[in-house]
């Protein structure tokens, strides 16, 4: 009996996903009364993969196999399934990024387990009842599921839980799956990476543009900002439509959805569509000329003004504050 | 080829969502329902156009009632040849791809596209399940899709950028944007489908592992604080003092 936590590391190091899920996991094993354990397929050191320990993890099974550079969902659910039956998993944890949103309805499907994707918080037990909460209708209401099957999966969205130390090590153990060269079905050709910035889905803050800034030219003090705060840059769909920004940093419904802990909104007027995919946002500031932008409805803060006069001023009051802090 | 698409019925993205009998069902009354946009927009509009170039079959799937037959004649009018509809309620995303994936055994399709989630339940979870019950594989997030003879090039969305990568028949696709432009049915498409079969199925056996117990609502904020535009910094003394997000 134990809780399995499915971690990613980047370049051989862990973000702080990898270590939401380890607290989540944790927290699920204490809940359970159960060992949790964690299985990472990356190339990631000793040292690394000892770090998760500082996060509840008490095991963590570690795979060295090149084959597995490459990502299949196939595949690497297979090597999931593997680990959680040589240590029989009840409940499967992983984070709800691009990787896990392949992953883990394989999983479910393979294990025949109930899959409960995009939670946002921890699981409730209710008697016999096993409850997990997610956002449903594009963030415009919350569902609290119920979990039916002996296995759980659940995938956990991104900045819902705060990863938590706690006294602990874990101890590191080499899984060794079996896969046939027949398992792998996907050829990688090319891996394009966005130079230079912080993935969207992972940032904690995100300053984001839309067609109030006028051209891609004006971008320069959204990337400012954004190089102040440590955040990623994102923009509203009309602007990645003109291609004044390119459609990996569209976020809203068709987009991406985020959920970082500070979304600051400039010239954007918060169409429902925009909003649905950024109102899962801890924080939002939103910065417009119209003070009739319906994006002030679901702002925690507000800037009525010409973003070419706020934004210079907002920028330079951060940096003296990034200065002094 | 032999292309299968799933199509799922959702409210209309303007949809004020509300709930009945004590919070534990969607409130259905006067709400417009349409195809699941990225079943539409990407996942069927991209099947079509590779039928126009290479001469596929285009089949749409749905699971679910009898009032499902307007989206799925609108399917038929957007370009798809005939229809199977899985006469069952869809209440949980495996009970659904286990329907998908139980008929689609019986007919050995090429390909099988979805969209990246539904606009309902946001889990993107029937086509993953669908690629794991027949075990082939799975691309999900793709944003482009050109096939040569029965290999596909794929390029998805990963964490970061995007990944380019190959595929031979039979798999997998959950569609995001990218994959091709929404196209509006034109009359012709319109006419056509009233002649086109749907295929009425009763359910298969199978699971379900979930279930909603209730929906709650997120709280009403009271409004923004306004800050001067004239005054920035205090702007920044918020979100470090009160929001402490900076």
């Amino acid at each position: 009996m134990s809780v399995l936590v499915f971690v990613e590391a980047s370049e051989g190091k862990f973000k702080k996903p990898a270590y939401e899920a380890a607290t989540y996991g944790a927290k699920v094993s204490a809940m359970l009364g159960v060992e949790a354990h964690a299985l990472c397929i990356d190339e990631a050191d000793e040292a690394e993969l000892k770090t998760l320990g500082d996060y509840g993890i008490k095991k963590v099974w570690f795979v060295k196999d090149a084959r597995l550079k490459n990502f299949d969902p196939l595949v690497f659910a297979k090597v999931i399934t593997q680990a959680e039956a040589q240590i029989n998993a009840d409940v499967l944890v992983l984070i709800q990024n691009y990787n896990g949103k392949a992953i883990a309805p394989v999983l479910s499907a393979k294990l025949r387990a109930g899959l409960v994707s995009g939670a946002i918080d921890l699981p409730l037990k209710d008697g016999n009842s096993f409850l997990v909460r997610k956002n449903v209708f594009s963030g415009k209401a919350f569902a609290t599921y119920e979990m039916h099957s002996a296995q759980k999966i659940i995938s956990l969205i991104a900045n819902s839980v705060a990863p938590e130390k706690t006294e602990n090590s874990a101890v590191l153990t080499e899984f060794k799956p079996e896969l046939m060269d027949a398992d792998f079905k996907i050829t990688v050709k090319e891996v394009v990476k966005a130079s230079g910035t912080i993935s969207l889905s992972d940032a904690e803050i995100v300053v984001s543009g839309g067609r109030g800034l006028k051209g891609p030219e004006h971008w320069g003090m959204v990337e400012e900002m954004a190089g102040i705060l440590g955040a990623a840059t994102a923009c509203s769909r009309p602007v990645a439509d003109i291609h004044w920004r390119p459609h990996t940093e569209h976020v809203g419904q068709t987009g991406i959805a985020i959920r970082p802990n500070l979304y600051i909104a400039i010239g954007i007027s918060g169409a429902i569509q925009h909003l649905a995919g950024v109102n899962g946002s801890k924080v939002m500031v939103v910065i417009n000329k119209d003070p009739e932008a319906p994006f002030f409805k679901a702002a925690d803060y507000g800037i009525i003004g010409d973003a070419f006069e706020v934004v210079p001023k907002l920028n330079e009051a951060l940096r003296k504050f990034k200065a002094g802090n | 080829m032999k292309i299968l698409v799933c199509i799922s019925k959702t409210p209309d993205t303007t949809t004020k969502i509300t709930f009945t009998d004590n919070n534990t069902k969607f409130n259905s009354d006067k709400v417009q329902f349409i195809i699941n946009p990225y079943d539409e927009w990407y996942a069927l509009v991209r099947a079509i156009e590779i039928k126009e170039q290479s001469g596929a079959t285009v089949t749409v799937i749905n699971v679910g009632g009898a009032d499902c037959d307007a989206i799925i004649r609108k399917a038929l009018a957007i370009g798809g040849d005939d229809a199977v509809r899985v006469d069952v309620e869809p209440e949980d995303a495996f009970f659904v791809a286990d329907q998908i994936a139980q008929y689609a055994k019986t007919e050995n399709y090429d390909i099988i596209l979805s969209g990246k989630e539904t606009l309902d339940y946001n889990g993107s979870q029937v086509g993953g399940m669908v690629a794991g019950l027949l075990d082939v594989p799975f691309i999900s997030m793709a944003s482009k899709l050109d096939m040569a003879g029965n290999v596909a090039t794929v390029e998805r969305d990963i964490s970061g950028g995007k990944e380019i990568i190959n595929v031979q028949t039979p798999f997998v696709i959950s569609a995001a944007k990218g994959m091709a432009e929404a196209r509006i049915p034109n009359m012709r498409g319109i006419m056509a489908a009233r002649t086109k079969p749907i295929k009425v199925l009763e359910p298969f056996a199978s699971e379900k592992f979930t279930s909603v117990k209730h929906y709650d609502m997120p709280k009403e904020k009271a409004g923004p604080k306004m800050i001067s535009a004239d005054h920035p910094e205090e702007l920044v003394a918020l979100l470090h003092n009160e929001a402490k997000v900076i």
